[in-house]
C-alpha cells in the first residue's frame, strides 16, 4: 500500500484566472549516491519526470535530477480558459507510471 | 565575541553571532488558520517555566512546512493511515473503522490522551501498542513490529485526529505515578560516553545551539513527526534511541519499561501544548 | 556539572552528518556547471535580470531545501518563457530539475525542494522563446547538525 500523490488545484476559477497548483507525492527518491551497511552503492531510483496537461496540451513539465527531495513537491501557475480537467503524470527510474486528474469548474 | 562563537561559526563554516544566540521565534503556530497551542504553561513541578514547542526552534522554512498541512510531508503518512484505518486484514475480517467507524469522531481526542494506563499488561500503553492489541486481540491479525508495516502511518493517522488539543496524561490510574518516577530518573541520568542526560540539552541547554543545532525543549507532542533528515515519519521511540545512541550509549528496545517510562515522562512534560501530529522538523 | 556552551560544541563535532548523498563525495567542477549552463543556452549567454531565484538563506537541514524561481515575461504564444535549468555549483552533480513552461502556464513561476550537500551557490538559467537567456544564483548556507544532523 502507497499513499496517493497529493493535488491542490481550485475547484473552480473565472475564465481567463491564473491559478496556483501543488503536487506532492510519496517517494524516497533514492540518490544513487548512498552506501548501504555493506559498503554498496544502493541503485539510484527517482521520479524523473513530472508532467501537468490541461484539457490535452501541457501546462508545465519538469525534469528531475537526484537532488530533488524525498517526496516531491512541485508548485506552479496554470491559466483556465475553460472548464475541464488536469492530468498529472510522475514518470519512475523503473518504468512505472504514476497518473492523476482533478477537475476545474468556471463559475 | 567569545571563544565558543567563533568555534561554532568555524564548525559550521556559516553561521553568524545573530543566530547563534537566537531565541525561540514569537510567532502564533497556526495550521490551515487553526491556532495552536504552542507555548503553555508548565504543570505544577516542572522544572521549566514555560513549555515551548519545537516548532519555535526551527528555521522559517522548516516552520513554514508545518503551517501549510498540504506541504507537509507527513500528511503523506497521515493519509496512507486513513487508507489502512479502512482496510480489512485478519481473521476477523475486520478493518479498524469496522469497530471504531469514523476515526474523526471515534479518535477524536484519543492521540491526545496517551499513554496511559493499562489494566490488563499493568503497564502504561502507547499508541502504537494500543494498535498492536487491537490487532492481535480483535482483528486476529499480526502485531506490527517496531516502526514496521502500518505502524508509523496508522499512528499519525490516529493522533492527527486530536490536531491541536492539548496533551494530557493522567498519572493517577493504576502505577502511572510510579512509571513517571521512573521516567524522571531516566531523564535525568547522565548515559553514555558523552556523559549526558536528557536533560543536559533539553532543559540546560534549551534555546542554545549544539553546533549548528536550536536546542529545542524536546517535547514530544508533535510524534510521529515528519523529519527533513529522513524525509519520513519518524517514530518517538525512535527518536529517544537516536538521542541515546548520540550520547554514545547502548540504547534500550523500543517499548521497553525504561523507553515506556521515558514516554510517559516526557509527555507530562509537554502537557498543555497541542497535539501537532505530524510535526514537521529539522 | 554546569555545561558551558563551549564543551557543548566540543562533544558535538564528532557527531557523523548524514546526507542523502552518502559519505565519500566528489563535488561537481568548474567545467561540468560550465558545460551544463552552455548545453542549455547552446552557447548562448546569460544575461541578469528578469529572473528571479529565490531560496533560503540558512537551510537547517541540507535534504530540503525549498527553492522558487519567477521569471517575468507577458506568457503569450509569440513570447514566454521556455525553461528554468536549476544547478547546484557544489553538489555531486550539479543538476537539479529544469522546469519546462509554457503560454498556458499564465506566469513562469514554480517551486520545488532540493538537496544540498553543503553551502554553496544555486544557479538558475531561463531560457526564452526568443532566444535569450538569463541567469540568477544565489548562495545557500546548509548548517551541519549537532544531534539532529
Amino acid at each position: 500500500m502507497a499513499a496517493k500523490p497529493r493535488i491542490k488545484v481550485p475547484k473552480k476559477a473565472s475564465a481567463g484566472d491564473i491559478i496556483t497548483i501543488k503536487t506532492l507525492i510519496s517517494h524516497k527518491m533514492e540518490s544513487g549516491q548512498r552506501k548501504d551497511k555493506e559498503g554498496k552503492v544502493i541503485p539510484r531510483k527517482i521520479i524523473n519526470k513530472f508532467s501537468c496537461e490541461f484539457n490535452g496540451s501541457s501546462v508545465f513539465s519538469c525534469d528531475i535530477d537526484p537532488a530533488i527531495s524525498a517526496n516531491p513537491y512541485f508548485e506552479f501557475r496554470a491559466k483556465v480558459n475553460e472548464a475541464g480537467t488536469f492530468k498529472f503524470t510522475w514518470v519512475d527510474d523503473d518504468g512505472s507510471v504514476i497518473e492523476a486528474e482533478k477537475e476545474i469548474a468556471i463559475s | 565575541m567569545n571563544y565558543s562563537y567563533k568555534l561554532a561559526a568555524l564548525l559550521s563554516g556559516v553561521l553568524t553571532t545573530a543566530v547563534l544566540v537566537a531565541a525561540p521565534v514569537e510567532e502564533t503556530l497556526t495550521v490551515d488558520e487553526v491556532d495552536m497551542i504552542s507555548r503553555a504553561a508548565s504543570a505544577e513541578g516542572h522544572p521549566l517555566p514555560e513549555v515551548i514547542s519545537g516548532w519555535h526552534y526551527r528555521t522559517d522554512s522548516t516552520r513554514a512546512l508545518q503551517t501549510d498541512s498540504f506541504e507537509n510531508g507527513g500528511m503523506l503518512g497521515v493519509e496512507l493511515g486513513e487508507e489502512i484505518w479502512n482496510t480489512v486484514e485478519g481473521t476477523e475480517g475486520k478493518s479498524c473503522a469496522s469497530c471504531h467507524d469514523d476515526a474523526a469522531v471515534s479518535m477524536a481526542s484519543v492521540g491526545a490522551l496517551f499513554p496511559k494506563w493499562h489494566e490488563e499488561s499493568g503497564k502504561p500503553i502507547n499508541v502504537e501498542l494500543q494498535i498492536n492489541d487491537c490487532r492481535v486481540n480483535n482483528m486476529g491479525a499480526e502485531a506490527y513490529k517496531f516502526d514496521k508495516g502500518g505502524q508509523k502511518p496508522l499512528t499519525a493517522f490516529v493522533k492527527h485526529q486530536s490536531h491541536g488539543q492539548p496533551v494530557t496524561v493522567d498519572l493517577t490510574e493504576g502505577d502511572m505515578q510510579q512509571w513517571w518516577e521512573q521516567g524522571k530518573e531516566l531523564y535525568y541520568r547522565r548515559t553514555g560516553q558523552l556523559n549526558l542526560s536528557c536533560a543536559s540539552c533539553h532543559e540546560k541547554n534549551n534555546g542554545k545551539y549544539i553546533r549548528a543545532d536550536h536546542l529545542s525543549q524536546g517535547n514530544v507532542n508533535g510524534f510521529p513527526t515528519y523529519r527533513l533528515k529522513q524525509g519520513n515519519l519518524i517514530s518517538l521511540h525512535n527518536r529517544f534511541r537516536g538521542c541515546i545512541r548520540d550520547t554514545r550509549a547502548e540504547y534500550p528496545a523500543a517499548f521497553s519499561d525504561d523507553l515506556m517510562a521515558l514516554e510517559v515522562y516526557t509527555t507530562w512534560r509537554s502537557q498543555g501544548l497541542s497535539v501537532e501530529t505530524p510535526a514537521v522538523r529539522q | 556539572m554546569n555545561l558551558t556552551r563551549r564543551k557543548f560544541l566540543t562533544v558535538s563535532t564528532s557527531a557523523a552528518v548524514a546526507t542523502f548523498f552518502g559519505g565519500s563525495r566528489a563535488f561537481a567542477t568548474v567545467d561540468e556547471i560550465n558545460k551544463a549552463i552552455s548545453d542549455f543556452t547552446g552557447g548562448g549567454e546569460p544575461e541578469s535580470g528578469v529572473l528571479a531565484l529565490k531560496t533560503p538563506e540558512i537551510a537547517e537541514n541540507g535534504n530540503s531545501v525549498p527553492v522558487s524561481v519567477t521569471v517575468e515575461s507577458p506568457m503569450t504564444d509569440d513570447d514566454y518563457v521556455e525553461s528554468v535549468m536549476i544547478l547546484a555549483e557544489d553538489n555531486p552533480n550539479p543538476e537539479v530539475a529544469t522546469f519546462h513552461f509554457s503560454p498556458a502556464s499564465g506566469e513562469a513561476k514554480a517551486s520545488t525542494r532540493m538537496r544540498l550537500a553543503k553551502t554553496q551557490n544555486v544557479v538558475a538559467v531561463a531560457k526564452m522563446s526568443n532566444g535569450k537567456f538569463y541567469k540568477a544564483s544565489n548562495n545557500v548556507k546548509v548548517t551541519i547538525g549537532g544531534c539532529g544532523g
